[in-house]
């Protein structure tokens, strides 16, 4: 016993790491996260920090900036009118796109995951507008929706439907630029198919075993496994609905019957200001009007709003989950 | 080993360091803004006869325009054939714009967008002419007052002009004959009655063929082209927007109302635009025949040899107001410009270079020619060199009327143009019950962005 009590008291306690040692991880390790830590100070903490400096002053991009205080937060909420279209314009299609863009995707996944044979073609072949360039998709789809003699209105009319303006009309051109962002949708639907497909069949066979049907088995099973998917598909599909800006420049510009849709167009917003989006706004009022500082006051909003919605929908999914976790 | 107190230390320390590099970089950004050096004063020297250099300029031009105004450009090489001219097309002002901004301008700026001017010049962009003119000893009466006013800001001439555009009426004479029109309208009384002559309407009422599309912006017709027909003005005596007194807009919306109301409505002219071909295709609307009569400029003549050789047109001065029958003649016009900017390098070879293409008659001729723009100065509008065709010529006699009217440079660029034209837009889709509070409201859209640009 005593023997056994010596030796350990003999026995040395847990080595703790030499002071060099820790030191050199602590190097280590700062010195892997550097590339990054650098690219976020140089790519998105000094821009973002230049752009709350330039909101507060007034800056033609030339001349050095003058501080004017909150002139360009007072000036947006209160005599700039166009930026109340443009925010209009663009809680829409945040709206309207978020809802159907992931609708959509998810429909469109499902139905794949769900094929026997040709899933590869049909998955590629949904994929593929995702790749076509933005402004060179949005010329197709003014040809396709033209009214006078688009196809789309062609077939329309065989089927007795009188199909509209589109591109032409105020009404009608946002929804013509969100079916433009549909098509386009084949990247999410890729990830919401990768996230059907990881759902474990043995949840489905279970369910199906205690009687439910497909749409249970779809609410109470799929669903939920593909939350976090579905989650950032709406996150994805509001900062694109808020950026939302090539299409809208082209589609503006050939619905005023021009096809320049080069640096300085002429056409911006048209019809009535339908297709004049925030970032569109925002670029106009910096770069053709010089007013950088107001664009940056406007840049600044747009982020805080961006930020806000992904960080609401982003403590919703952990609230979901830690439910989830907690049943 | 370090003590607990050591690594907050060095924590602190490290993120001392981040926020002073933060600092630093912030710093950087705002000082940064400080253009870069060269904005001129005095007249920078010319070239030596010897002196080998490379000047670059950047221009808009593409494709077979490029050609010709690069073949100008190298005229430069004549005086001074060991100067290298690198012109770089398809360099939009937004381009212009962020070269000045990075530091690294072109010797010499080409843009064909002559709203921006009052921009650029009032903010520095481009560098002041006139010690180079004084100095030169150049005489710019050779050039019409209103191709000199839009070059110019506040007195300070930022750029020279480079070939002119004139806007004027162009008509499909088979048409006119059919419906037994023997001169083109020379009032608006003429132009209503004339368009409900040329228009066809399709069984179902839609219209085939319009006579005369009023619908802004679209093609030609954009409110500051059409403004000096009716005698419309942009801003009062104190500077600031005074559409609301101005009697030409009220006249020219009230106009445009009246002949959408003849087409049966805004929706009706709107589903035929749309069916309408882009501004520069060969299914242009006035090129495939579904306009019997259009506004544009002069170079719509060059596109219609080019893209519908077949069709049977002539051009007229624009039609005016009816009261304003002595104006009759005259047209809107404007043009490329040519400009040194500031942080030039060879500010001085730039200004040979935008004398040789700008004042040179034979250069101006060759490049009119080319383009089929209208040259510039006086000596080359006369020049037997210049291709003259019976529709071109209406618009060198436009340029020589002495009533030219161009926009007034502003330095809030294009935006009262645009808040000019979108009223247009919702004024003839019936959403503006009231005109003259509705350019009350455009007049505060306009004040408003004119408020942002320090004044001076």
């Amino acid at each position: 016993m005593t023997t056994t009590l010596s030796a350990r008291a003999a026995t040395p306690p847990p080595a703790r790491p030499p002071v060099h040692t820790a030191a050199r991880r602590y190097r280590t390790a700062a010195m892997f996260m550097a590339p990054a830590g650098l690219g976020f100070l140089v790519f998105f903490a000094y821009p973002l920090a230049a752009t709350v400096y330039y909101s507060f002053t007034r800056y033609d991009l030339i001349n050095p900036p003058q501080f004017i205080g909150f002139d360009n937060y007072v000036r947006m909420f209160t005599s700039e009118p166009l930026i109340r279209t443009a925010a209009y314009n663009t809680l829409w299609l945040v709206v309207v796109l978020t809802v159907c863009r992931v609708a959509f995707a998810l429909g469109v996944a499902s139905v794949i995951s769900r094929l026997k044979a040709g899933v590869g073609l049909v998955r590629t072949l949904c994929y593929l507008p995702s790749l076509a360039p933005p402004a060179a998709a949005t010329l197709a789809f003014v040809f396709l929706f033209n009214s006078e003699f688009g196809p789309v209105n062609r077939f329309l009319k065989l089927v007795g439907i009188d199909g509209g303006l589109w591109f032409n009309s105020p009404t009608m051109s946002k929804p013509a630029l969100s079916l433009l962002a549909l098509w386009g949708s084949g990247e999410l639907m890729i990830i919401i198919l990768a996230a059907l497909l990881d759902v474990p069949p043995e949840q489905h066979e279970a369910a199906q075993l205690d009687g439910a049907g497909p749409i249970r088995r779809f609410w109470h099973v799929t669903l939920p496994s593909i939350s976090p998917v579905l989650t950032f598909g709406v996150i994805n599909s509001i900062i694109y609905a808020l950026q939302f800006f090539t299409q809208a420049i082209v589609a503006g510009s050939a619905a005023a019957g021009s096809a320049d849709v080069a640096g300085n167009s002429k056409y911006i917003g048209a019809p009535l200001n339908s297709t004049l989006t925030y970032p569109v706004w925002l670029y106009v009022q910096g770069f053709r009007y010089f007013n950088m500082g107001y664009a940056a006051a406007m840049a600044v909003l747009l982020f805080g709003v961006s930020a806000g919605f992904t960080w609401v929908l982003v403590r919703q999914l952990r609230g979901s989950q830690h439910q989830e976790e907690a049943t | 080993m370090p003590t607990l107190t050591q690594r907050t230390g060095r924590a602190r320390g490290s993120l001392l360091l981040c926020a002073a590099a933060a600092v630093a970089l912030l710093a950087t950004a705002c000082s940064g803004a400080a253009a870069p050096a060269g904005g001129g004063g005095a007249a920078a020297a010319p070239p030596g006869r010897g002196d080998k250099l490379t000047v670059t300029v950047y221009s808009k031009f593409t494709a077979r325009e490029y050609d010709v105004v690069t073949k100008a450009l190298n005229k430069l090489r004549d005086k001074y054939p060991n100067i290298e001219v690198r012109h770089e097309g398809n360099q939009d002002d937004d381009k212009i714009t962020q070269s000045i901004r990075g530091g690294n301008p072109p010797d010499v700026a080409i843009s064909f967008y002559t709203d921006n001017l009052g921009v650029w010049c009032s903010n520095g962009s481009f560098q002041d002419l006139q010690p180079y003119i004084e100095r030169d000893g150049i005489d710019l009466n050779q050039i019409p007052k209103a191709v000199r006013d839009y070059t110019a800001y506040q007195g300070k001439r930022c750029a020279m002009p480079m070939l002119a555009d004139v806007f004027g009426l162009y008509y499909n004479t088979d048409m006119f004959a059919k419906a037994g029109i023997t001169a083109p309208p020379k009032n608006t009384t003429e132009l209503f009655e004339d368009t409900k002559k040329l228009t066809q309407f399709n069984p179902d009422g839609s219209i085939k063929v319009a006579g005369f599309i009023p619908s802004m912006p679209f093609y030609g017709n954009q409110a500051q082209y059409w403004a000096p027909n009716f005698g419309a003005s942009y801003f009062g005596p104190d500077g600031k927007s005074d559409l609301a007194n101005s009697p030409g807009w009220k006249a020219m919306f009230q106009f445009q109302k009246q002949l959408v109301d003849f087409y049966g409505g805004d929706d009706k002219v709107e589903k035929f635009k749309s069916g309408l071909g882009d501004e520069y295709s060969a299914d242009q609307g006035f090129q495939a025949g579904k306009l019997a009569m259009a506004y544009d400029g002069e170079y719509r003549d060059a596109f219609i040899k080019d893209q519908a050789p077949t069709l049977k047109f002539a051009t007229a001065p624009a039609p005016v107001l009816d009261s304003l029958s002595d104006q009759y003649g005259g047209a809107f016009t404007t043009g490329t410009i040519i400009a040194i900017p500031k942080g030039a390098k060879h500010p001085g070879a730039a200004w040979e270079l935008i004398k040789q293409v700008t004042l040179d008659t034979g250069t101006l001729v060759e490049m009119a020619n080319g383009l089929k723009n209208v040259p510039s100065t006086t000596a080359s509008l006369t020049d037997p060199k210049l291709v003259v065709d019976p529709q071109f010529k209406t618009f060198l006699d436009i340029y020589a009327s002495g009533k030219l009217v161009a926009n007034p440079p502003s330095p809030i660029g294009d935006a009262h143009l645009k808040a000019v034209n979108d009223f247009a837009e919702r004024w003839l889709a019936g959403a503006v019950p009231d005109l003259t509070a509705g350019l009350k409201q455009v007049d505060a859209q306009i004040n408003d962005a004119l408020a942002q640009k320090p004044t001076g």
